[in-house]
């Protein structure tokens, strides 16, 4: 049942690194980070991966396998041939730690900086009444595990690091989407989507939906329909018709939450 | 070939260095329960750091599916705290810390509603209310639920909470982490005591390594609270992540802090039995709440052979009745499948031990016969997937194999019940590293209400604690910081020893083998010396390669404390002579109401001594006796218990 599998990995740190070939036995129904494990305690003891619970459930274990992006603990070895080399290499768009870990702080300074969901005030605890239609959509997007793979795949920051202060990736806006369309949140962060974390950088190739390893629909779902939104603030000629002469109040803007000051 | 190991970092012969922070209070663990104290801290104005063994937003909290007990009454009208009370004290075999049960039920409703005005968006009912579901032991449907990735919805809105109190700082004081700051893949591998204004040692800060670096890390703070999860790490089989190696319970030890009750290990009745790579890993048991059976390798629906004495009244007597309470829950009893899990876990291997289990070694949970495709994918999306990729078995078209496997401890950190204050003043316990809340085994739901109601009473508890100390904070004694260093670095210091990958998969199997689900006076011997010959093994495990992030070495230092705990269990597992909930021996099948009146109290009486001792429970308040028919309380307790007893709990219920 066993056999024995070609495994290439990418060993190193920030500095220097190489491509290290391993031959590593493999039993049926293993995934691919059972393989990294068994490398680890057989032959490489000090081998760098980041992982938590090998269920999918905590996004840790986010590496690329034969060059695409994906979780070690949901990617089976059932679909190689037994004979393929697999190829394991850290996250490309992020910098290295060392070997399969990866610095991941980006994603986390850019979560700072979206405003947080801002209820009514006037609603106390065990009052809010919202229907399930309403939170579902919203609840597609909590789904998300941030194995930051959509941010690894999207090419507005895999291949243009200068991007990286103008634009959140998919992730992000995905965020952004899922507090705009919170039943019970009270903020406008449309004009922030566009002009302080990039949303009109996203040119709709659906990479994050492919990698998504929760199959959220990333584009179709939230990042559309967000440029939709703002669209319709910023352009709609009534909207701006109605500011202008007076009849509609301009929507409350909310602004990007500053950053620290030292 | 170019050999990598080792590369880059610190190696161990650097000039050794440690960053020191100052906090107020220091929290260990950013789990549910380690969120909401801190959140709970920072809120009291302290200044606050959340170290995080994985990065912020993985721990084990994520994994936890089926939802949050509280008794808010949404889907039923009927369900009050003191319904809850009951539920949790049956549940846990009567052997709860009754104050702590009292309490989580009292408030876990509200802490349920506060989640949801920090963002949290729960499955609702008709009424636009939070939806709540059906879950072993449990008498009403209870459980606040999103689907089944409950534990990802809690961690996230917690983490969320904690995002925006940073960006309130960010706006009033110019840095997000002046006053909340997460210390992400950071491990602490020795709490640091001092000896305080009376004398007697407290809590003088806390010491560990950052994982990325490999650089020590010094937190010189008068507050901890411990929020580390559990201990399952220590067995095979097991639902638990790479985190939970018992951490919180050594470091409490080590310091002198006291451990109840260890013998009581949860094995949760549903783990995936196949693949063996997935061996172990949860099935929710919302399956069961929502419709799922258990069958044998005949087809039978066994749970009805299982019913325990102590539970015959309120479970269905056949499949007819069962079926029915679903739709009618008011004139029907609860099938046998919702017991709690101890009495499932059972139950399943005595099928398997008789022949009559699945071709994996485990039974069927079948739901597919029982449910519509679309209801199934609607309520159990999570296992719909993981059963689909993992295993590819399709959950609404057949099957699915399962087994017991390790997934709670109910003992842990003798505590506080109102403020989480261990017996080291300064030192906290929340969540699963702390003992007394589940007695003797732990009904599903409680976990996550535990980590809410207890992590603000524990976030609170330290606060006011640093606010009472004044200006008088103790000191981090150096030689305790050199100490600390030279252990951290001895695995890597030692050439050629054993290999921490190996020993950690002799515990393991060790642990398996002998302190499992059914305990016997011979195995527990034989584990206990196994562990004698494997802790002089792990004087000379070594961990080859360099200072940043190398989990060999993460590992190495993680094996003190799973060592330590396998002890804990085994030698209290060895004392308690009797069956209850999470702690079943074959040489004493039956439930000792002398013993219930018993808590074993683990500690250190020498830098490498555990010692054990029984400590009469605190006798249940009465007003909460009166909760309980008499009748249900004789099966639990003895004569003496019951002559006192006033007369106006009979048949109250």
């Amino acid at each position: 049942m066993g056999y024995k599998a070609k495994f290439r990995v990418w060993r190193g740190d920030a500095g220097a690194g190489a491509l290290m070939d391993y031959e590593v036995e493999v039993n049926e129904g293993e995934v691919v980070l059972d393989v990294l494990h068994r490398l680890q305690a057989t032959q490489a003891n000090d081998l760098a991966i980041r992982w938590n619970c090998k269920a999918g459930k905590c996004g840790s274990c986010s590496m690329e396998i034969n060059g695409r992006p994906r979780l070690g603990c949901m990617t089976r070895m059932s679909i190689f041939e037994e004979s393929e080399v697999v190829t394991v290499t850290p996250m490309r768009t992020f910098p290295v730690i060392r070997d399969l870990v990866t610095d991941v702080s980006f994603n986390y300074a850019k979560a700072r900086e979206i405003p947080s969901f801002t209820p009514d005030p006037s609603v106390g605890l065990g009052e809010f009444r919202m229907q399930q239609i309403d939170v579902e959509r919203s609840q597609e997007f909590r789904k998300c595990i941030e194995c930051f793979l959509c941010q690894d795949t999207c090419h507005a920051i895999r291949d243009h690091e200068e991007n990286e202060t103008a634009f959140a990736g998919p992730r992000f806006h995905m965020r952004i989407a899922e507090l705009e369309m919170h039943p019970a949140d009270t903020a406008d962060r449309r004009s922030i989507a566009q002009d302080d974390f990039g949303l009109g950088l996203c040119n709709i190739t659906k990479c994050c939906t492919e990698v998504c390893p929760e199959h959220i629909k990333i584009t179709d779902n939230a990042l559309i329909p967000m440029k939709e939104r703002v669209a319709g603030r910023k352009y709609d000629p009534l909207v701006w018709l109605g500011s202008k002469i007076g009849l509609a109040r301009p929507p409350k803007e909310t602004p990007k939450v500053p950053g620290p000051t030292k | 070939m170019t050999d990598f190991a080792g590369y880059g970092g610190a190696t161990p012969h650097d000039p050794p260095s440690v960053d020191r922070y100052t906090y107020d209070v220091v929290v260990i663990g950013a789990g549910g329960s380690g969120l909401r104290a801190a959140i709970e801290a920072r809120l009291r104005g302290k200044k606050t750091a959340i170290i995080s063994k994985s990065l912020f937003g993985k721990a084990h909290t994520v994994m936890a599916e089926g939802g949050c007990a509280a008794s808010m009454g949404n889907a039923n009208p009927n369900d009050n705290w003191q319904v809850h009370y009951r539920d949790t004290m049956r549940g846990g075999k009567f052997l709860n810390n009754w104050r702590m049960a009292e309490l989580h039920a009292k408030e876990a409703p509200e802490r349920v509603w506060e989640l949801e005005a920090w963002g949290a968006l729960f499955d609702r009912t008709p009424e636009g209310k939070i939806s709540q579901r059906n879950f072993g032991g449990h008498t009403y449907p209870r459980l606040a639920h999103v689907g089944d990735r409950t534990g990802l919805e809690m961690i996230r809105t917690l983490q969320q909470k904690v995002v925006a109190m940073q960006q309130a700082d960010a706006v009033e004081l110019g840095d997000p982490e002046a006053m909340i700051k997460v210390f992400a893949e950071t491990t602490i591998t020795r709490l640091v005591t001092a000896p305080g204004s009376g004398g007697d040692d407290v809590i003088a800060g806390a010491f560990g390594y950052l994982r990325d670096t490999g650089r020590f890390v010094l937190f010189e703070a008068p507050a901890v609270v411990l929020a580390t999860g559990g201990i399952g790490k220590t067995f095979k089989v097991t639902s638990n992540s790479w985190e939970y190696t018992g951490d919180g319970h050594s470091l409490a030890l080590l310091a002198r802090a006291t451990l109840l009750n260890m013998e009581f290990v949860q094995f949760h009745p549903t783990g995936m039995v196949w693949p063996p790579s997935v061996r172990g890993l949860l099935v929710t048991e919302s399956v069961r709440g929502d419709g799922g059976v258990l069958r044998n390798s005949e087809g039978k629906r066994f749970m009805f052979d299982y019913v325990p004495d102590v539970f015959r009244a309120q479970y269905a007597e056949t499949e007819e009745e069962g079926d029915r309470w679903y739709t009618d829950p008011d004139n029907n009893r609860r099938p046998p499948e919702l017991l709690p899990r101890d009495e499932v876990a059972r139950a399943i291997n005595s099928e398997i031990k008789a022949g009559r289990g699945s071709p994996h070694g485990g039974v069927f949970l079948d739901i597919a016969s029982r449910r519509s495709p679309e209801y199934i994918l609607s309520r159990l999306p999570s296992m719909h997937h993981q059963f689909k990729e993992l295993a590819d078995v399709d959950i609404t078209a057949e099957p699915m194999e399962i087994g017991p496997t390790c997934h709670y401890v109910m003992g842990g950190v003798e505590v506080d019940p109102d403020t989480g204050a261990t017996l080291l003043p300064g030192l906290f316990a929340v969540g699963e590293v702390s003992g007394g809340m589940h007695g003797s085994n732990r009904l599903g739901g409680n976990s996550l209400s535990d980590l809410l109601v207890f992590g603000r009473r524990a976030g609170a508890g330290a606060a006011d604690y640093h606010s009472g100390l004044g200006s008088s904070i103790p000191a981090v004694p150096s030689a305790a910081v050199e100490a600390a260093e030279a252990e951290a670095l001895a695995p890597l210091d030692r050439d050629g020893g054993e290999s921490p990958y190996a020993l950690h998969a002799e515990l393991q199997q060790m642990m398996n083998d002998l302190v499992g689900l059914i305990r016997r006076e011979s195995e527990m011997k034989a584990a206990l010396s196994s562990l004698a010959e494997l802790r002089v093994r792990y004087a000379s495990v070594a961990a080859p390669g360099g200072r940043a992030y190398n989990p060999g070495w993460h590992l190495a230092l993680d094996l003190r404390n799973m060592l330590l705990i396998a002890e804990c269990i085994a030698m209290a597992a060895l004392e308690r002579q009797e069956s209850r909930g999470g702690h079943t021996r074959d040489d004493f099948p039956e439930m000792s109401p002398e013993w219930r009146k018993l808590n074993l109290v683990l500690s250190m009486d020498g830098p490498e001594h555990v010692s054990l001792r029984r400590q009469p429970l605190v006798p249940m308040r009465e007003d909460l006796l009166e909760l309980f028919d008499k009748g249900e309380l004789e099966k639990y307790m003895t004569d003496d218990e019951l002559t006192g007893l006033p007369a106006a709990s009979e048949g109250s219920h």
